[in-house]
């Protein structure tokens, strides 16, 4: 390797140099994206090897932008957001070395999709209650129970799964956590229809899955920790540019407002106003965010955003609704669909309302998230734990 | 996007004013001071002003100021929140010394700036709304450069030496002690923000500028007034948390803290979310306050339109969950509950600054 300069002006000419060796519009998509990869300009972050060069994850925004204005090809990164942001950081934490070789690159490069397969109907703000079987069988083990609330399963090579492999000891101790082959024979998706109409998510039911012991990720009963570090990824990355005034959904309720003067009363232009005021206020305790995490000083409030989104998104969509008076009373579609991702502002305004009740629910209620407010941040003593030091067999349920 | 977060700079005189305070006001310190009948903590005026030279921070270096800005006093500001500290500084460092420096009026500036005098604006704290070329009422009229008329409610103006009167030909400066001026004492909601009555009888006054300079000399001290009292705002939140989770992991009912009770834990962790939120409002609204950038209006109700509410519900969550204890005079939760309601309506009420924020982002009400 050259001697390594991870200052911007370093990583634009390294990206200068390797765009000028390999024309993105001359060259095969898939194949530009793994010789990205192999100059360690995938994620800069990653170590030399691993589709990075262990610089600093702040100048990562910097290099996809020279990239973009190259006009390289994107890895379809709304497709494989759940490999890049959960199970990348997962294995590069827990994984072997074969399975950091094995399993980085194609993920990174979007060849091989990645879903999470965590939450289970018995199993959703309490996690580490989870049920889904594994047990050893020679160099494999079998796996058996169902998973909900998957996104993109049906789209996935892989998944990243915890199961339970020593039902005889407290729920936290006896997880292990592997790598899934979704291809496998015993592996059925079936669609998760929301009250939307459509289909993100699914039912992943395991039936007798035989997963190799090379699959495992951690050592056998570490399964919590390992998913700590899934977890703890699933909300890091905030986006690379500062947010404009007016952006999202307030910029669509502001604007119906100015357009439809039939729409204005005094009650509804209060309700606006307050609510204008706290989506200004969350656009700049993001920006305040974006800042330190680029100064290097993460700090607790990026799960204060997900709390704060959650309930402006909910506020302005029923405000919406309202300010629509009878034309709030249409909905654009019930039919079936499956879509890949939340096309939210794309969609009717009743649509809206009813994904937006998504938004406290998903990645974690937003009860719970004010549990780890609580707990983490303001160190208050946790509830008085009933299961703690029950074997997991043994819980009521 | 302009910085957000804090300098160096900014931590280090955090960090000293925090120790000194600790030191020199504690809230027992408040509480007894505020029984006495004085106007301030004189001595930690002094302390504030000359040996920290505080007082003149905002002020240029050519006036005889620390050449600082605005977005250091806002720092200031937060410390003196925390601290329910009894001084002149919104009053005179930041409102009176940035109504100067809209004048450029150099004479006061120099004597603001070494803390020998303090200044006041006669404005009765609460006039509000700030908005696009709204000016407060002005209830003095000059006949023959002497001033006549009453301004009630009047913040920082019982220690004051200069107050600066806006009178209805112009801005002018009065001597505090001139015959004629009538300095009243009211008993304010918040004993830690005395406030006056001003009467003038035929006052000899300096006109320092006249007809829409002045008004827009005003202007520019009530909008940083509005903007900068946010960081105090902020800096009431953060003790009224901080104070009730420390009481609430020691505080044992039931046979266990009452901290871990999740009921209470959801409030503390919605005024936690509540203070990343104004924190950030209020570093925004500082900076345009320092940089004088056109956004400075939004900035500034926008500030007082969140941080307001925050404040006050932070010192009524504070008071609630202590229960009883909370209630007493001998617990300072009502020193900072005095205060933040007071501060929410100082310069316009929080519903104010939303109507002058529907004018300025064009989101005009139903007619």
């Amino acid at each position: 390797m050259p001697e390594q300069s991870f200052d911007a002006a370093g990583l634009t000419a390294r990206v200068k140099e390797f765009v000028a060796a390999h024309d993105p519009a001359g060259m095969d998509r898939l194949e530009f994206l793994r010789a990205r990869f192999d100059a360690g300009l995938a994620w800069i972050h990653y170590p030399a090897g691993l589709g990075g060069l262990g610089a600093p994850r702040t100048l990562q925004s910097l290099v996809d932008a020279e990239f973009a204005k190259a006009g390289a090809p994107d890895n379809n990164p709304m497709l494989i957001g759940i490999g890049l942001g959960m199970a990348a950081p997962t294995i590069l934490r827990h994984g072997t070395d074969e399975q950091r070789q094995r399993f980085l690159r194609p993920l990174w490069t979007g060849e091989e999709v990645w879903c999470q397969l965590f939450s289970e109907p018995g199993a959703g703000s309490d996690l580490a209650a989870l049920g889904t079987r594994a047990v050893r069988d020679g160099g494999d083990w079998v796996v058996s129970g169902q998973k909900v609330w998957t996104s993109i399963a049906h789209e996935a090579r892989w998944a990243i799964l915890v199961t339970r492999t020593d039902p005889s000891v407290p729920k936290h101790q006896g997880m292990t956590y592997f790598i899934c082959d979704m291809t496998d024979p015993g592996v059925e998706v079936r669609p998760l229809r929301q009250f939307t109409g459509e289909a993100e998510f699914n039912e992943v039911f395991l039936t007798d899955v035989r997963i190799p012991d090379a699959h495992r990720l951690g050592d056998v009963g570490q399964g919590w920790t390992v998913a700590q570090t899934t977890l703890m990824n699933e909300r890091v990355a905030i986006g690379g540019a500062a947010l404009p005034r007016e952006g999202g959904m307030i910029g669509l309720v502001s604007r119906l407002w100015r357009e439809r003067t039939d729409v204005r009363t005094p009650g509804r232009h209060d309700a606006l106003l307050r609510a204008w005021v706290s989506a200004e206020a969350a656009r700049l305790a993001r920006e305040r965010l974006r800042q330190q995490l680029a100064a290097g000083q993460p700090g607790p409030e990026g799960s204060a955003q997900k709390l704060v989104f959650a309930r402006l998104n909910q506020e302005l969509s029923g405000l919406e609704l309202e300010l629509l008076g009878e034309d709030g009373l249409r909905y654009d579609d019930w039919t079936m669909r499956r879509p890949s991702g939340v096309d939210f502002l794309g969609r009717a305004p009743g649509y809206r309302y009813l994904r937006a009740k998504g938004n406290s629910i998903e990645g974690g209620t937003s009860e719970i998230l004010r549990n780890i407010i609580a707990e983490r941040v303001l160190g208050l003593p946790s509830e008085p734990r009933v299961d703690k030091d029950v074997a997991w067999k043994d819980l009521p349920r | 996007m302009t910085g957000l977060l804090y300098s160096d700079v900014e931590n280090e005189l955090r960090a000293s004013l925090r120790g000194m305070l600790a030191q020199r006001s504690p809230w027992r310190h408040v509480l007894s001071w505020s029984e006495s009948g004085q106007a301030m903590d004189a001595s930690l005026w002094r302390t504030l002003a000359g040996e920290m030279g505080l007082a003149g921070m905002a002020i240029p270096e050519e006036y005889g100021g620390g050449g600082a800005s605005l977005r250091e006093a806002a720092v200031v500001l937060e410390e003196l929140g925390r601290a329910v500290a009894p001084v002149p500084f919104l009053g005179s460092a930041v409102v009176a010394t940035s109504a100067l420096l809209a004048c450029r009026d150099g004479e006061l500036l120099t004597k603001l700036a070494t803390g020998e005098a303090v200044g006041a604006l006669a404005v009765p704290l609460g006039a509000g709304p700030l908005g696009a070329g709204a000016p407060a009422p002005v209830t003095v009229r000059a006949e023959n450069g002497k001033l006549h008329g009453t301004v009630g409610l009047v913040a920082d103006a019982l220690v004051a030496d200069v107050l600066l009167v806006p009178a209805d030909d112009g801005l002018y400066a009065v001597d505090a002690r001139a015959f004629g001026v009538r300095i009243e004492r009211v008993v304010s909601l918040d004993p830690t923000r005395p406030l006056a009555d001003l009467t003038f009888d035929s006052v000899p006054g300096r006109l320092i500028v006249a007809g829409d300079a002045a008004a827009s000399a005003v202007g520019a001290a009530r909008t940083a007034g509005a903007a900068l009292l946010a960081s105090e705002q902020l800096g009431v939140a953060e003790w009224c948390l901080e104070s009730t989770v420390e009481y609430l992991k020691t505080r044992h009912q039931f046979g266990r803290p009452v901290g871990s009770f999740q009921a209470l834990k959801h409030r503390l962790a919605d005024v936690w979310v509540d203070v990343t939120q104004a924190r950030a409002v209020a570093r925004y609204a500082a900076s345009c306050a320092a940089t004088g950038d056109d956004d400075l209006p939004v900035a500034a109700n926008l500030a007082q339109a969140f941080c307001s509410p925050v404040a006050v519900k932070a010192a009524e969550e504070c008071v609630q969950l202590h229960g009883g204890i909370g209630f007493t005079w001998e617990h300072p939760a009502h020193l900072y509950l005095k205060r933040a309601k007071s501060s929410s309506l100082a310069f316009g009420t929080a519903d104010r600054h939303r109507s002058a924020l529907a004018t300025l982002v064009d989101l005009p009400p139903a007619s």
